[in-house]
């Protein structure tokens, strides 16, 4: 098949971008879309063109690097599936694709598709993380974990921090991600002694980076090619009132 | 040059606690004037990064990707071994050791896979205790699946994702020293060099991927955890930027690179769909617990699978390898998809593939469990494929995996380079000639955890803080160097793309290097790869500049790498006569067409010493000694 390609081209954070159009023929529907942009690529290289540069680096949909937004979706047209893992055949001959990156003031564009998702690191900087230093571990039998609670624990691990869900909030949120980070830990036992502070700490960092707020629209949930459930960001609210509210139930460390 | 093992004295159980008792400490309070250098930050990088933070070391870390979060360790899907013995089935120290050595062919150093063994059941409880969520049983304990190679069920598993969980756990560890301020992170920003002084490894040269810029950075150790290399076939399952340089370009400052031929093909990938392609995706391993493969017992039987009744097929696995059948080691399953292929027996395009088919075990245990035991590794395969495997069998073929060679490390994980360490899959040292499934994650993480962090302590004590600065010369001249190379690059301006090199580099590997190899072809992918490599610096084309971001210089500086370092892979396969575990020559083969060692001739591993691009490497030989496992023909059947 062939494709119309128009494509957000941008040199870097300090320049503006604009969309440039590009032919995309001979389109096979076996291709995965970062496929089709290889080729795409190859044929500007040959041109002595600079080619469309876009993060990208497992290409099996678990690393999170790839992001695009196509057609107006983060990921593009297909439920549960990273640009990486979308194949052609979701596409029909004469197609005419817009391909942007994410776009939120907390992610920089670095250039062309490619923006800086290092707020998403500092989110999990802190306050996403057990604090338990290599060695200090009881036998791991030694805490049961349900197994309902192991599988919700895991339904929001599977975040893969590509950053879809700030892409697709009217507001630029990272509410999802955040929730997801959270709940993940705050679930299970061994997150129990951090839980208050580590919800305090990661929403007061999100809120730094200059991410919205969340307002139930529920696009992230869409977006999500891990198909992370809203009720996180729910849960994320409720381990944050629990938070304000225990706050004063804090011994001051101070040796009297 | 001898090389020195310096695996400790006294009985194979005792030697790592001896040896942790006789290694020399390090005050907490004079730790804070060190600073390791970490290359990498998956499994292996990650852990050490952390842990040696912890420690009260200064540590800076580097990537290539935007996050650490990112590395390649992510994508691992099926499980992580552990001597735990939870299921009560058997299993202990010794027999993980005794499955990791015969597994590796007889071809790893048993002191090193003994201790892998040890620390394998402390690797859980850390991981347990960071929160990785492993799947568990209804009353509230760790569930465990069966992998290829072991008749105990001793893999831990965090669904179809367990690497993404043990590399966030270890992100996770690492981002709370970065946030503490004990951890300075790198990211976008690659190793193009190794700055040697005195015969010892005190910094790196790396690019800024989004400035351009050549940075020097000064340390009292480096430590390597690069990964593997399986890139130089083009096609593999590895991620896009996985890449030999950091290994390469310390081999060239006088690292050795011990067994680089021996690399991993995976038998259980989706098959090539197209001159397109630009990866290949695993499938996990984890899926012949209960698929059973198969293809028609007639050559070019073009029938679809539901249409071929069941006397018609050929559960070739089954009737070969009966006490393993479809759980048996890679190396062997992957011959023998490749043996049915050759018969003309494959299906699909090309004929290059076989069925791994679900339809009995949905019969036995509904669709239901399948679904919760594969359910993200089912949608991978129809996203990828547009066939529904619930409905007909996947297809899948052997691809490249994983690399067992690496630089070569002593006991310590440092290589002869003083000062310069190996972790994860950028070493050589516990897998032998052929890795057992489930047993990378685990070594990654013992190296990076539990192995490392005491061993190079031992190296710190003996030297004295921070007494080499980025102004010494060595890194003023290692930075030209880089600088000179990355300009040749775009000044080429020739006509041909860097991926087109790289595909058919990739393919001279494949066809003469690859799951079966001989004299002949390997002769020949010597005589070829040399011209390749001239006509790259004669006539590739790298657009853009060096002071920005540009995708293409990185890949062309990668593929350059390559282009050097196959052909010390294919050095290395001719010199080994033998068949060993993935090192397959067509000449030593059993009766029975089985991988044929010749233990008299090469119980040893080959470590490379460079002597300049497209000489002959010297090889430096250090011979293996089996006291506590017998060395025998590996027989699954």
């Amino acid at each position: 098949m062939h494709l119309k390609l128009h494509v957000w081209r941008q040199a870097n954070a300090k320049t503006t971008g604009k969309i440039v159009s590009y032919d995309a023929p001979h389109v096979s529907p076996d291709m995965s879309f970062l496929e089709m942009l290889d080729v795409v690529n190859d044929g500007l290289v040959q041109k002595g063109e600079e080619p469309i540069a876009f993060d990208h680096d497992c290409r099996e949909g678990i690393c999170g690097a790839c992001s695009m937004v196509i057609n107006g979706i983060p990921h593009g047209p297909q439920r549960a599936t990273t640009a990486c893992q979308l194949h052609m055949r979701s596409f029909k001959d004469g197609d005419e694709v817009y391909i942007e990156p994410w776009r939120a003031v907390a992610f920089p564009i670095v250039k062309d598709l490619i923006v800086d998702r290092g707020a998403l690191d500092r989110i999990v900087a802190a306050g996403g993380f057990i604090s338990v230093n290599t060695g200090a571990s009881p036998d791991g039998n030694a805490i049961p974990v349900s197994k309902n609670i192991a599988e919700l624990a895991m339904d929001a691990a599977a975040c893969i921090g590509c950053g879809a869900c700030v892409a697709a909030c009217p507001n630029a949120s990272a509410m999802l991600f955040t929730a997801a980070k959270a709940a993940h830990l705050n679930l299970l036992p061994q997150g129990q002694p951090e839980r208050e502070d580590r919800t305090l700490r990661m929403v007061a960092q999100m809120d730094a980076e200059g991410f919205g707020n969340c307002t139930n629209y529920a696009e992230c949930q869409a977006a999500c090619p891990k198909e992370i459930d809203i009720q996180f960001i729910a849960k994320l609210n409720r381990d944050l009132i629990r938070a304000n509210l225990k706050q004063g139930n804090q011994g001051t460390g101070e040796v009297k | 040059m001898t090389l020195n093992s310096k695996v400790p004295e006294g009985p194979l159980e005792d030697k790592w606690e001896n040896h942790k008792f006789n290694m020399k400490l390090v005050n907490p309070a004079n730790k804070r004037k060190y600073t390791i250098i970490m290359v990498g930050s998956g499994l292996a990088g990650g852990s050490a990064a952390a842990s040696l933070a912890e420690l009260g070391y200064n540590v800076k870390c580097f990537c290539y990707q935007d996050s650490p979060r990112r590395a390649h360790s992510i994508a691992a899907q099926g499980g992580i071994n552990a001597a735990k013995n939870y299921q009560n089935d058997g299993d202990s120290v010794m027999r993980l050791f005794y499955d990791t050595v015969k597994g590796g062919d007889y071809r790893s150093r048993e002191a090193n896979v003994y201790r892998l063994a040890q620390v394998s059941v402390n690797i859980i409880d850390q991981c347990v205790a960071q929160g990785v969520p492993f799947a568990r049983e209804y009353g509230g304990v760790l569930a465990n699946r069966s992998f290829g190679g072991a008749q105990v069920s001793r893999t831990f598993y965090a669904r179809g994702q367990t690497g993404q969980q043990l590399l966030i756990g270890a992100y996770q560890a690492l981002e709370r020293q970065i946030g503490l301020g004990k951890v300075q992170m790198y990211t976008r920003s690659e190793m193009l060099d190794l700055v040697v002084v005195d015969g010892k490894a005190r910094g790196i040269v790396t690019r800024d991927m989004v400035t351009g810029k050549i940075e020097s950075h000064a340390a009292d150790a480096v430590v390597l955890g690069t990964g593997g290399y399986g890139n130089v076939f083009y096609l593999s399952t590895n991620a896009k930027g996985c890449n030999v340089t950091a290994i390469w370009r310390a081999h060239k400052r006088g690292a050795l690179f011990a067994n680089p031929c021996f690399t991993q093909i995976h038998p259980t990938c989706i098959p090539v769909a197209g001159d397109h392609q630009s990866k290949l995706t695993l499938m996990s391993e984890s899926l012949r617990n209960d698929g059973r493969i198969w293809v028609p017992k007639k050559a070019g039987d073009s029938r679809a699978p539901g249409d071929i009744p069941e006397g018609d097929r050929d559960y070739y696995l089954e009737r070969k390898y009966p006490s393993f059948g479809n759980l048996s080691p890679r190396d062997i399953s992957s011959r023998a998809a490749k043996e049915v292929c050759d018969e003309g027996r494959g299906v699909g395009p090309g004929g290059l593939g076989v069925y791994l088919d679900f339809a009995d075990a949905i019969k036995r245990l509904g669709e239901s469990t399948i679904r919760e035991r594969y359910g993200n590794l089912f949608e991978m395969y129809e996203r990828i494929t547009g066939e529904n495997p619930y409905k007909m069998p996947m297809r899948i073929y052997p691809a490249v995996h994983y690399t067992m060679g690496g630089l070569w490390v002593d006991y310590n994980l440092m290589s002869n380079l003083e000062g310069l360490h190996v972790i994860g899959e950028a070493n050589f040292s516990d897998h032998g000639a052929n890795r057992l499934g489930a047993s990378a994650l685990m070594q990654g993480l013992a190296d990076g955890y539990f192995v490392l962090p005491y061993t190079i302590s031992n190296y710190i004590a003996e030297t004295k803080p921070q007494t080499i600065s980025t102004d010494h010369p060595a890194f003023k001249q290692v930075e030209q160097e880089v600088a000179d190379r990355t300009s040749k690059l775009l000044a080429v301006n020739g006509t041909r793309t860097v991926d087109s090199f790289h595909k058919e580099l990739g393919k001279i590997m494949w066809d003469y290097c690859g799951m079966a190899r001989n004299d002949a072809g390997l002769r020949k992918a010597l005589e070829l790869i040399p011209p390749l490599r001239e006509e790259f610096w004669r006539d590739v084309k790298v657009t853009g500049v060096n002071a920005d971001l540009n995708q293409e210089l990185e890949k062309a500086g990668r593929v350059a790498d390559f282009l050097e370092f196959a052909e010390l892979m294919c050095h290395d396969a001719l010199m080994r006569t033998e068949s060993c575990g993935g090192h397959f020559r067509t000449e030593s083969q059993t009766d029975e067409g089985e991988a044929l060692r010749d233990d008299e001739n090469y119980t040893y591993v080959a470590a490379w010493e460079y002597t300049g691009v497209g000489n002959q490497p010297i090889m430096h030989k250090e011979e293996l000694e089996f006291e506590y496992v017998h060395l025998a023909q590996r027989s699954y059947k």
